[in-house]
């Protein structure tokens, strides 16, 4: 590991790139560029940046006749408003019409700190993930966030990236390369499998070096990419494995341990345990200590794994 | 034809609302539910647009030089499928598999499905920020001669997105997004003013930075000077124009004219037929 970074500081940056590559790419925003990091995209390319004001609704609608006319429309704002406030833009004016819509929103989960509950979106994933013709990724560090932003830039279609506002372990190298529907096995293991996505894959290796302590053998995958799910490489660990938990700063409702549950439970029942937000709201506080409360650190994940493992 | 400017004709455009007006009772009849008080209002206003006003290309709906029309009020699709129809998007033989299974014709416009269908709508509200996008677009790559001209209804003026976006066209600039309000004055519940009172919407728009002009939308020859003129209006003024239709729900058809219950409500076949001979239709299978 090398230091900590948050993911959406690949946002802006990344946008800047692929636009001074050539692509044809513009950004909607609705007041919180600064915070998102597209003001850096709008400080570039100011002719190929529109601010809706404090209005997502219109934000997504803007984007989607943008993508109509041909743009590859990047859209942000926090995860909370791009998502719940413009859902039915999302659902019926983007998807519906299978738009190149990126929606790329930052401050999602509960890192979002001292906020609070009001902008700690834990619901997102669920709410993207049931759309038809979604992709959801949600990239674990700043160099997965960079190359899922390339990923969804170069692919048709509408998709959602999870980005984050803490600094979180970067794990990946730089130029990471990523895919749609493909998940990557970070560490080896024979034990117990723990699926994770987002910050939640630092924790996940560390958990595996506390399990390793105890001589539990954790195969450590980072999901990536939560709709389409990398099917193959999950079975795969799951045959080998027969244990698996998952990890999310997410509700465990309808997000990433949702997902490999409807997948193992048609293709391959074995024991599992989610970790995430238990159907719960947020709360102030700082990021790291709002991990701990709410049960998402390293710890918490060997402790599920230990409990699995010795039920089963 | 390539998406030159059409000679407005009013004769023809007249000629062009009344056969979509009959294809709209004949596809709903057939269809057996859909929306007829809204299309026939909307019909002289999109007779217009696609007869005259618009430049635009059935053979080459993708035209990148071609106007752009967006229904917001998706549920008068029977209008644009007829004016696609009429105007060789597509057989007028499809108007009659609307809203059955497998049809390229939805309940509400599907633009992966239907050809000259610009944008899928049917949640109301939405059209005006996508026709705003599909403006910027065109700045972008400096294609100055297309308008995108945006179909709202008066209740659907009721929705917040409207106006999120009637602020966003006139902060941007945007001369090259033409709004047209059919303000036929009724929604499902009954009359606008009841139900949720718009008050003024010419004022409204004007009051949100645009050009607003009022019209009578059932007058071919006054949409055609306001509707032609609109886009170099907007030009001259430097703001976007929105045009306030005056209509009349279930224009054409006596019993349907001015009844709210009429907005999501196919007539029989004993009902289109009385329909289609007071509209002077030809004859139609049915």
């Amino acid at each position: 590991m090398s230091g900590k970074r948050a993911t959406r500081e690949a946002y802006g940056p990344t946008l800047v790139e692929l636009t001074r590559e050539g692509a044809d790419i513009v950004v909607v925003e609705a007041d919180l560029s600064k915070s998102t990091t597209t003001a850096k995209f709008a400080a570039a390319y100011p002719e190929r940046f529109f601010n809706a004001g404090v209005a997502e609704q219109n934000m997504i609608g803007t984007a989607a006749g943008l993508a109509s006319g041909g743009k590859v429309a990047f859209t942000g704002s926090f995860a909370v408003f791009a998502t719940g406030r413009a859902y039915d833009q999302i659902r019926n004016t983007v998807c519906y019409s299978k738009l190149d819509v990126k929606i790329a929103p930052t401050h999602a989960g509960i890192t979002v700190g001292p906020d609070g509950g009001s902008h700690q979106m834990l619901e997102d994933i669920a709410l993207m993930r049931v759309l038809p013709g979604m992709r959801v990724l949600v990239p674990a560090d700043v160099h997965a966030a960079a190359a899922a932003i390339r990923l969804a830039a170069a692919t048709p279609g509408p998709f959602y990236v999870r980005l984050g506002r803490a600094a979180v372990p970067v794990i990946h190298p730089e130029g990471v390369e990523v895919g749609v529907g493909r998940a990557a096995v970070l560490r080896e293991g024979d034990d117990v499998t723990v699926v994770a996505c987002g910050v939640m894959v630092a924790e996940a290796l560390a958990a595996a070096d506390l399990l390793a302590a105890d001589g539990i053998s954790a195969e450590v995958v980072d999901a990536f990419s939560i709709k389409p799910l990398d099917a193959e490489t999950l079975l795969a660990s799951a045959r080998k494995t027969g244990a698996v938990v998952t990890a999310e700063e997410h509700s465990v409702i309808g997000g990433l341990g949702s997902a490999v549950a409807e997948l193992l439970g048609e293709h391959r029942p074995v024991p599992m345990r989610r970790v995430g937000v238990r159907d719960s709201f947020g709360t102030s506080g700082e990021p790291d200590e709002l991990m701990a409360h709410y049960g998402l650190t390293a710890a918490d994940i060997a402790q599920a794994v230990r409990e699995l493992i010795g039920s089963s | 034809m390539t998406a030159a400017r059409q000679t407005a004709d009013p004769a023809a455009v007249r000629a062009l609302a009344q056969r979509m007006r009959c294809d709209i009772v004949t596809m709903l009849a057939e269809a057996g539910s859909g929306h007829p008080g809204g299309s026939l209002s909307a019909a002289d206003i999109v007779a217009a647009l696609y007869g005259a006003v618009m430049r635009h290309d059935p053979q080459r709906p993708d035209d990148p030089r071609r106007d752009r029309f967006v229904l917001s009020k998706g549920h008068a699709a029977p209008v644009l499928y007829a004016a696609l129809a009429q105007t060789g998007y597509f057989d007028g033989d499809h108007l009659l598999t609307l809203r059955k299974l497998g049809s390229m014709l939805q309940g509400h416009p599907d633009s992966t499905k239907t050809p000259g269908v610009e944008i899928s709508t049917g949640s109301l509200g939405q059209g005006l920020a996508v026709a705003n996008g599909m403006a910027l677009a065109l700045r972008i790559d400096q294609r100055t001669e297309p308008t995108v001209y945006c179909m709202l209804g008066d209740g659907e003026l009721q929705e917040g997105e409207v106006w999120e976006a009637a602020m966003f066209a006139s902060h941007h600039g945007l001369t090259n997004v033409v709004a047209i309000v059919d303000n036929n004055g009724l929604q499902i519940d009954g009359a606008c003013s009841e139900v949720m009172c718009l008050g003024d919407i010419a004022a409204k728009f004007a009051a949100f930075g645009w050009e607003a002009a009022e019209c009578d939308g059932h007058d071919v020859d006054a949409l055609l000077a306001v509707l032609g003129g609109s886009r170099e209006r907007a030009e001259v003024v430097g703001r976007p124009v929105a045009v306030v239709c005056r209509t009349v729900k279930g224009k054409g058809v006596s019993f349907m004219e001015g009844d709210a219950d009429w907005h999501g409500k196919a007539p029989t076949r004993e009902q289109a037929a009385a329909a289609l001979a007071e509209l002077g239709c030809e004859e139609v299978a049915l």
